[in-house]
Parts: C-alpha cells; sequence; structure tokens
C-alpha cells in the first residue's frame, strides 16, 4: 500500500516491513501447506504396491516408480462399479437439484410473496446444519418407514437403502446452494432488459427464454458445477443412507482397512486434472474465473 | 408482473391474472416440499427417535422418556469434549492462517489474485477422503516428515509417531476447513473502500491503529462467515478422526456413525445428533451476539 500516507515511525516501519516481507511469505506458505497433500497424492499414484514384491497392501510408504496404477486404473474388484454410481448419482442429482433451486431462486428475486422469509431460512438451514445430523436424521427417517407404525400406513417405504435414498440426499443438499448461487446471478440482473423485449411485442414466456434464460445461464451453470462437484466427494451424508450400495468415496473409505491400492491416487489426480482443466477452460472462455 | 407488457396478447394476461399471486407459490413447490420432506420431517423423526426406547429387532416404542439423552450425555461426554476441544482449536488455527493469507490476497495479490485464489480452492478439486489419506501418508512413522527427521537429521527419538494422535487429528481438520476460512474472509476484505484507511492515516491513525480500528471491524462478517463454516463441519467431522487418530481421540461424528450403522441403536444415534444440532445452534447464536455487539462498541 505504497499510496497511503504514513507518518515514519518506528512502529510504523515494522508494521510496514512486516506488511512487505513478513505476509507474502507466510501466504505462500500457507499455500504450499494446502497444495502438498496434492503433491502427495500424485506423486504416491507412482508408486509401486506389488504384493508379490513385498510391498504390501498398503500406499503409505514409498517403494518403487511405476506406471503399473496409471496404466490399469480401474484393476481393483468394485472400484469401476463404485464411480461409475458416483458418475450417475452425480449426474442425476445436479439436474434434479439445479431444476429445483433454479426455480426457488426465480421466485425468491423476483416476485414478492407472504412467506418470503421462512423460505430463507429453510434455505439456509440445510447449509448451517452438519452433514453428519442430515446423515443420520434422514437415516432414521429411511429406517422408520420400514418400522412399525410406519410401516403399516400408506407411507411409501423407502428402505432398503441404495441408490435411490443416495439421489434423494443428494437432491436434499445440493438445493441450497443452487438457490444461493443463482441467487447471486440474478440479483445484479437488469429488469429493463425483459421489459424492453416486452414493449417490442415478446410475450412472456418468449422473452424468458429469449434473454432472462440466456442472461442467468452462467449462473445456473455455476450452480450445476458446484452441485456435481458436492456430490461426487460427499461422503458423510452418503455413508448414513448408502446400505450396501458403493458410491466412490464410501468404497475408498471401506477399503482402506485393508488395503490401500494407489488407483486411489490415480483416480483421484484424473478427478483433480479434469477439474483444473474445466475452470482453465471456463476462466480462458470468459477471461475471469467463475465465482 | 411488469406493468410494461402491454404487447403481450390478451389472453395470455387474462391467464396470468387468473394464476395472480400463485406464480412464486408454484415456482417454490417443488423444491420446498423436498426439502420439507427430506430436511425437516427426518429432524422431526429423529427427535421422536431419540424419545423411544427399544431394539432394531423387537421395534421402537415412543415413551418420550429422557434415557437416551441421560445415556449418551453421561457415556460420551468425552467424545463431545473432544468434538468442541478440536473443532475448537481448528477453527483458531485456520482464523489465524487464514486471515494473513486473505489480507495478502486481498490487498498485495495484485495481478496474481486470481491464481492465488484459484491455488486456495484447489483442494477442492480433489476429493476430500483422497486429501485425508495423504496426511495419513505424509504423518506416517517413516513418511516424508518423520522419516527424514528421525534417520537423516537424527532430531527426534525414532518411535516418534503422530499418527493417531490428537495433533494429526487438528492438523487434518485445520486442513481440510482452511479454504471455507480464507474465502469469506477475503470477499470481505476485498469489499473495504481503501479511502476509510486512508482516512485513518490522515487522521494520524497509525498502521496498527488503522488495521485494528478500521480494518479488522470491517473484516468482522468475513470472520462471523469464515469461523462457521469452518466450526460447523470440523464439529460434526468423523472421517479425520477415523483416519488420522484412535479410539482415544474419537469425536462424537465417530460415536453416532457407530451407533447408527454399526449397533443400530437408533434412539441413542438420534439423541447425540439432536444434542449436537441444539449445541451447534446455540453456539452460533451466542457467538453472533457477542460479534455484533463487539461491531456497534468496538
Amino acid at each position: 500500500m505504497t499510496t497511503l500516507r504514513t507518518k515514519p515511525s518506528p512502529t510504523g516501519r515494522l508494521m510496514r516491513a512486516f506488511e512487505r516481507r513478513a505476509l507474502p511469505v507466510f501466504t505462500v506458505l500457507a499455500i504450499g501447506y494446502l497444495l502438498v497433500p496434492i503433491v502427495v497424492m500424485f506423486v504416491f499414484s507412482f508408486n509401486r504396491v506389488d504384493q508379490t514384491l513385498g510391498d504390501g497392501k498398503f500406499n503409505y510408504q514409498w517403494h518403487a516408480f511405476s506406471l503399473e496404477a496409471w496404466l490399469h486404473p480401474l484393476d481393483w474388484p468394485g472400484l469401476g462399479d463404485s464411480l461409475y454410481a458416483s458418475l450417475w448419482i452425480a449426474v442425476m442429482s445436479t439436474i434434479a437439484a439445479t431444476i429445483l433451486g433454479t426455480l426457488i431462486g426465480l421466485a425468491l428475486t423476483r416476485y414478492a410473496f407472504k412467506g418470503r422469509g421462512a423460505i430463507n431460512s429453510l434455505i439456509f438451514l440445510p447449509m448451517a446444519t452438519p452433514e453428519l445430523v442430515m446423515g443420520s436424521s434422514l437415516g432414521i427417517m429411511f429406517v422408520a418407514t420400514a418400522l412399525p407404525p410406519l410401516r403399516d400406513s400408506p407411507v411409501p417405504t423407502l428402505f432398503p437403502f441404495g441408490i435411490s435414498t443416495i439421489l434423494i440426499a443428494h437432491i436434499m443438499f445440493n438445493i441450497s446452494y443452487v438457490v444461493v448461487t443463482v441467487k447471486a446471478r440474478l440479483a445484479g440482473f437488469d429488469r429493463r432488459l425483459e421489459e424492453a423485449a416486452m414493449d417490442l411485442g415478446a410475450n412472456e414466456w418468449t422473452t424468458f427464454w429469449r434473454v432472462t434464460f440466456p442472461l442467468i445461464f452462467p449462473g445456473i451453470m455455476a450452480a450445476a458445477l458446484l452441485a456435481f462437484s458436492l456430490s461426487i466427494d460427499d461422503f458423510i451424508i452418503t455413508s448414513f443412507v448408502s446400505g450396501t450400495q458403493n458410491t466412490f468415496p464410501i468404497w475408498v473409505y471401506g477399503i482402506i482397512r485393508n488395503a490401500l491400492p494407489p488407483q486411489i491416487n490415480v483416480i483421484g489426480s484424473i478427478i483433480f486434472l479434469v477439474a483444473v482443466l474445466a475452470v482453465a477452460s471456463s476462466t480462458l472462455r470468459t477471461g475471469r474465473p467463475p465465482r | 408482473m411488469s406493468g410494461a407488457a402491454s404487447g403481450s396478447p390478451r389472453r395470455l394476461r387474462a391467464w396470468r391474472n387468473r394464476l395472480g399471486g400463485a406464480t412464486p407459490y408454484i415456482l417454490l413447490a417443488p423444491g420446498i416440499l423436498w426439502l420439507l420432506a427430506f430436511y425437516i420431517v427426518p429432524v422431526g423423526q429423529m427427535f421422536l427417535f431419540s424419545v423411544s426406547t427399544g431394539k432394531l429387532e423387537t421395534g421402537f416404542q415412543l415413551t418420550f422418556g429422557l434415557d437416551a439423552y441421560t445415556n449418551s450425555l453421561t457415556r460420551y461426554g468425552e467424545q463431545f469434549g473432544h468434538s468442541l476441544l478440536y473443532g475448537g482449536i481448528a477453527t483458531t488455527l485456520t482464523l489465524l492462517i487464514g486471515f494473513p493469507v486473505a489480507y495478502t490476497i486481498a490487498f498485495r495479490g495484485g495481478r496474481y489474485k486470481n491464481l492465488l485464489l484459484f491455488l486456495v480452492i484447489a483442494p477442492f478439486f480433489t476429493s476430500f477422503l483422497i486429501r485425508t489419506i495423504s496426511w495419513k501418508i505424509l504423518l506416517g512413522d517413516e513418511g516424508p516428515l518423520l522419516g527424514p527427521l528421525k534417520h537423516v537429521l537424527g532430531i527426534i527419538p525414532a518411535d516418534t509417531s503422530l499418527i493417531s494422535t490428537p495433533i494429526a487429528v487438528i492438523a487434518g481438520l485445520t486442513y481440510n476447513f482452511l479454504p471455507f476460512m480464507i474465502l469469506p474472509l477475503y470477499v470481505a476484505l476485498e469489499k473495504i473502500d481503501l479511502r476509510l484507511i486512508e482516512a485513518a492515516y490522515d487522521l494520524y491513525a497509525s498502521r496498527w491503529e488503522a488495521f485494528r480500528r478500521v480494518t479488522l471491524p470491517l473484516a468482522l462478517p468475513g470472520v462471523f462467515a469464515g469461523t462457521l463454516l469452518t466450526f460447523i463441519p470440523s464439529m460434526g467431522d468423523f472421517v479425520n478422526a477415523q483416519l488420522l487418530g484412535s479410539p482415544k481421540t474419537a469425536m462424537i461424528g465417530n460415536v453416532i456413525q457407530n451407533q447408527f450403522l454399526i449397533q443400530n441403536d437408533y434412539p441413542t444415534a438420534a439423541a447425540l445428533s439432536f444434542v449436537l444440532m441444539i449445541g451447534i445452534l446455540v453456539t452460533v447464536l451466542a457467538y453472533a451476539r457477542f460479534l455484533g455487539t463487539e461491531q456497534l462498541t468496538g
């Protein structure tokens, strides 16, 4: 902050030296701290974990360089299936939550209606609740539908746990994040553009699809990306409602008791690279990072 | 809707008038019903289970007894304590690490601002579990950190261990939730009008005073958001304690997970979850009050 005037005093000089030298160094160190586990993940994806060579089953210690895991990334029982289930759940829950959340976002930003405060609280609550509480309460409710007295009443049984219960949970926790993201985009929206379209003879339906939707589309895409990444990585809530169904995080958590194959690091590295490329390409296209 | 829709056909306008005030409710209905059915109802159901007794094999009876609560509070006080302690320390550490980082990026980032922010959120691009496993590799007894310290430099005893200690759990929590602290702090600091700080200097404030009396109070909303985004998930976490800790470092999340998935003791799991939820809610409200009054008087 060189433009700011300061009185030259010993403490002032000390503060400025602190800002100029210590803070940037500290920041670089902190960011290094954030990146170290990613580097470890990447490096250990090239580790040789070969039981026949006495490496054991755990990828915790460095043995030797090997491309084995990268050449056979799905070569472990259950890994491919769990990855496929994760992708499918993430895609479906993203589509559903994005539609439901966008509708709520539209209603909240462009209509005056009674109960807005209550709706806003209901949107906020899932984001302020520990995942653990959401997971266990949802799991308990699913169990309850399969037990008396609920079992004997005309409540549809949501038991046993499986893809459908995971989907219900993922859509639930994603809705709030979609609403918040879409609302942020709609807040800066110039309503006069819609009025202009209607003045030019467009009806509301046409106006929405030709003017409103294209303008809020980047916000909807950002919300969908967020929902997708939250869903594909979710472990805590999923662990309470998955039963015997594996998703990639659930499979990883299960296997690490008995083994830690380097394939886990390979999949993690691939997901990381794809996400970085997705963000980089969207940054290059729009000239600024998506928020 | 807008009164400027004079060009739309009369039929459509009539239809819209008939819908009248119903439109927002039609837009809200599907999503809100989903949240009611799968967020609110489960919390209610959980409460009913927490005042029930029974076993999975014999069924649960609603007795409105408080056994599950007294049991869980007397038996699992230690794990509640661990959650509060580890979560509290991790939150404090993320604030101490995160504030200088957010400050530097916001005020001194220059053209590297976007790159630095990108690096801060980079951990989110890989799985939470895999990051924690990486920490297990890093902190391992013969891992990249302790290995050289023991055998190359020889400055620590060969039987030193970090894994399975509270230190490892706190390190994992701090690491995993640090970006959640930095981002809201950055947003709050970025918004500060630099002329306010300049005005403080013009009024003969020292750098420290300007920071304490202008920058810090204006950053408080970010501190509030950041501490909540860190404290809430770390209180309810069980992954770090499971992978990096030992049974001795179990947090309340581990107990709830065990009661639910292994013991199938739903009343206890429900009571523990309920206590955790209420505890966090009360803490958040008290904290909001505390920061709110600070802001007015400070």
